[in-house]
């Protein structure tokens, strides 16, 4: 079976150690998280938890078998990326040059992504897209020179 | 009315049912043994706080109520994790109370402060820290209601100081609402029909039964359903008592350790209904060669189970009691026969291979530890609640002592925690004063928590500790023997203490066996005091527990004698 980022959903009581005890299924079982965001929804004693992991469908099997039945986990779903919507937000520091300066601006408008700051020799700028969006604009600046980032965790419907 | 932190905790743990707590007092929880002092609460004062989580263990798995204890803060919780973590592999249900430090000073590595949560986050069903005093009354309703419902389990509340010294407006527990219930499953009719149209089928059936009949309370419907189908049963180590180990039907424990007939019907059978059991390494043998030619049905009341290590081809949710009770009922408004030819001739295979291959053990001059263990079945006619400690002390008692009563056999099958036996033996006796309770123990296992003989001979628990002294780590010893060329690593414990001065020692009462022909008086004598005793039976030192499966390789090649290993 084929190993692949799958992305799962927990809705959980808002609650001091529920999050420690979902990533003790995890790391019990040697599954790294390899992304995670938590926020609460409408209701405030409601916490969604969105982690990716890397493993097959058996894997995602276990680890909803194994979160479901803790008290405090409400509901686990696994998220296929066909039939839902996913999306990461990323800040990326970007350096500037006067050879590359045109590129990046370029990869900007391209990607529609938002620019937060400029300054003499590099700049940020915020990008938000799906997984592969995201991808394409870490490559395109990789190339131009990235020099520092910080990715945020899946938010998905 | 207001009431104090430990108002609250005596009167709900009485609404729940609770008669005794096992325990051990400390700074932290000294306002809540104030209390139970002034009620006079039932209380059992161990000796070492492990020994509080087993008896608590004991109590549980004898009396089917929720075990109880309760320990200071520090080490005293950090000695209860063994104890949580053995009722944790085997699904009892417990709740473990432990003092904390004061709120304001949790984080600040206190005086006896631990992380105690935070340890026993992975070997509890759930637990809690209990934050608000208002918090209290709810928090151990719902600690009782999750360790007893679904798949039971130990669930540990911490109790900061300080939230017990407070007080508040007390709120009648039975009109509290509690914020999680646990799913009820019913098993599907239409799944429990394509099991029916399997058995109709099927020419070679095998009943697997565990830990869940027994936790289900679910004995008289196996049997019956076993009786109705004619289909023979074999139960795991935490099964054993389930179904009647007299029965004609019934085929010895199977796995590692199973009985040869256990192990070939479970190889050679073409349906396995397996019943409240989880399929663990030390029954299956290698995994891809368990039950290969069969249909597998799987009833489990914990989804996560299922399909976890076994692909089931039926798997059902639910518990032991209302599947057999509904598959009964289809039974008979069906008005199912047995197949009466494929029926005799299965079962005829299965008397050949009990034929070729029954449970025995080489004649010596020495004491064989068998022998004890049969004289002790004989001598008790089956009817005690034996607990035992773990090694070839815990197989031989599986396979030589024939349980027909669910809640007798007291083992740690998952954990495997030697020094288990003896206290969890204590926790039984509590529950059940005027049976019959022995400890089978080996010279190893019942140094671990040897301290409670003080515990027992001060409640006058007249517990039995029948030692089967070998001077070695008995199964470690066979390990070595079979697999590291004899090589004997650290596992001669022959400087044992002399066990019977040492029960002197402690009040009770200590007797001594060393020939064969002093086995059976020996036995007699010590049951029929009413005192704590302590039995030394000095055994043939290399016995091996037989038949045995080599790790990693598949149950078709049980083995019967040492020589077959070697």
């Amino acid at each position: 079976m084929e190993r692949k980022d799958q992305t799962i959903t927990f809705l959980v009581n808002n609650k001091p150690d529920v999050l420690a005890r979902i990533a003790g299924v995890f790391s019990a079982r040697s599954f790294n998280i390899e992304s995670i965001s938590a926020n609460i929804t409408m209701n405030p004693e409601i916490t969604k938890i969105i982690i990716v992991t890397r493993g097959d469908t058996a894997t995602v099997t276990k680890i909803k078998n194994q979160t479901k039945k803790l008290v405090d986990i409400l509901e686990v779903s696994h998220l296929k990326e066909k039939s839902s919507i996913q999306r990461e937000m990323i800040l990326i520091k970007v350096k500037l040059t006067n050879e590359n300066r045109g590129k990046v601006m370029e990869t900007i408008k391209d990607y529609n992504c938002r620019l937060i700051t400029v300054e003499a020799n590099h700049c940020v700028l915020e990008a938000t897209g799906n997984k592969n969006e995201i991808k394409n604009i870490l490559k395109r600046l990789e190339r131009l020179g990235i020099e520092d980032l910080s990715r945020s965790g899946i938010l998905a419907l | 009315m207001k009431l104090t932190g430990p108002q609250i905790f005596t009167k709900t743990l009485r609404e729940e049912g609770v008669e005794i707590i096992f325990g051990f007092p400390g700074g932290a929880v000294l306002d809540i043994y104030d209390q139970i002092h002034k009620e006079n609460f039932p209380h059992i004062l161990v000796r070492h706080e492990q020994g509080a989580a087993h008896a608590a263990d004991g109590y549980a798995r004898s009396s089917g109520k929720v075990g109880v204890c309760l320990v200071t803060s520090g080490p005293g919780a950090t000695n209860t994790v063994t104890g949580i973590a053995t009722a944790y592999m085997d699904s009892v249900p417990m709740v473990i109370f432990t003092g904390q430090v004061t709120s304001p000073t949790i984080g600040t590595d206190a005086f006896q402060e631990a992380d105690i949560t935070g340890i026993t986050r992975p070997c509890t069903k759930h637990n809690f820290l209990v934050r608000n005093i208002e918090d209290l009354a709810k928090t151990l309703k719902e600690a009782f209601y999750i360790a007893r419902s679904g798949r039971p389990g130990p669930v540990l509340v911490d109790l900061p100081k300080d939230i017990m010294q407070s007080e508040t407006e007390y709120k009648e527990s039975n009109s509290l609402k509690l914020s999680f219930t646990e799913p009820k499953y019913s098993p599907d009719p239409k799944q429990l029909q394509q099991v029916l149209k399997l058995i109709k089928k099927a020419k070679r059936p095998v009943l697997l039964v565990g830990g869940g009949i027994v936790l289900g309370r679910a004995s008289s419907e196996l049997k019956e359903f076993a009786e109705k189908t004619k289909i023979p049963v074999t139960a795991t180590l935490m099964g054993l008592g389930g179904f009647p180990g007299t029965h004609p039907l019934w085929l010895g424990m199977p796995g590692m350790h199973g009985t040869y007939y256990a192990n070939m019907s479970i190889c050679n059978c073409d349906l396995m209904i397996t019943i409240g059991t989880r399929f663990s390494d030390r029954v299956t043998g290698k995994i891809s060669t368990f039950a290969s030619n069969a249909k597998i049905v799987h009833i489990d009341i914990d989804a996560a189970s299922i399909n976890k290590n076994v692909l089931a081809d039926i798997p059902i949710i639910s518990d032991a009691k209302s599947a057999l009770q509904q598959l009964n009922e289809m039974l008979d408004q069906n008005h199912f026969t047995v197949h009466e030819k494929e029926s005799k001739k299965w079962l005829n295979q299965i008397s050949e291979w009990k034929a070729y291959a029954p449970l025995t053990y080489p004649e010596g001059d020495k004491i064989k530890p068998q022998r004890v263990i049969e004289t002790l079945y004989k001598l008790t006619k089956g009817e005690a609640i034996i607990a035992t400690e773990v090694g070839q002390n815990q197989m031989w008692s599986a396979l030589y002592y024939h349980f027909d009563y669910p809640n007798t056999f007291l083992s740690s099958g998952g954990l495997g925690t030697m020094g288990y036996g003896f206290p969890a033996a204590i926790g039984a006796q509590v529950a059940f004063p005027d049976k019959t309770v022995v400890d089978i123990a080996g010279d190893g296992s019942i140094q671990m928590n040897i301290q409670e003989l003080a515990t027992a001979v001060n409640y006058k628990l007249p517990v039995k500790i029948v030692i089967l002294n070998n001077g070695y780590l008995g199964m470690v010893r066979q390990w070595q023997e079979l697999f590291y060329e004899k090589r004997y690593s650290h596992s001669d414990i022959s400087h044992n203490p002399d066990f019977v001065k040492l029960a002197e020692a402690y009040g009770a009462v200590g007797l001594r066996a060393t020939k064969p022909e002093e086995v059976e008086p020996t036995l007699k004598k010590g049951l029929n005091i009413p005192r704590t005793v302590v039995m030394d039976f000095h055994v043939e030192p290399e016995e091996g527990v037989f038949p045995m499966v080599k790790p990693g390789t598949s149950l078709i090649e049980t083995k019967l004698r040492k020589e077959e290993l070697l």
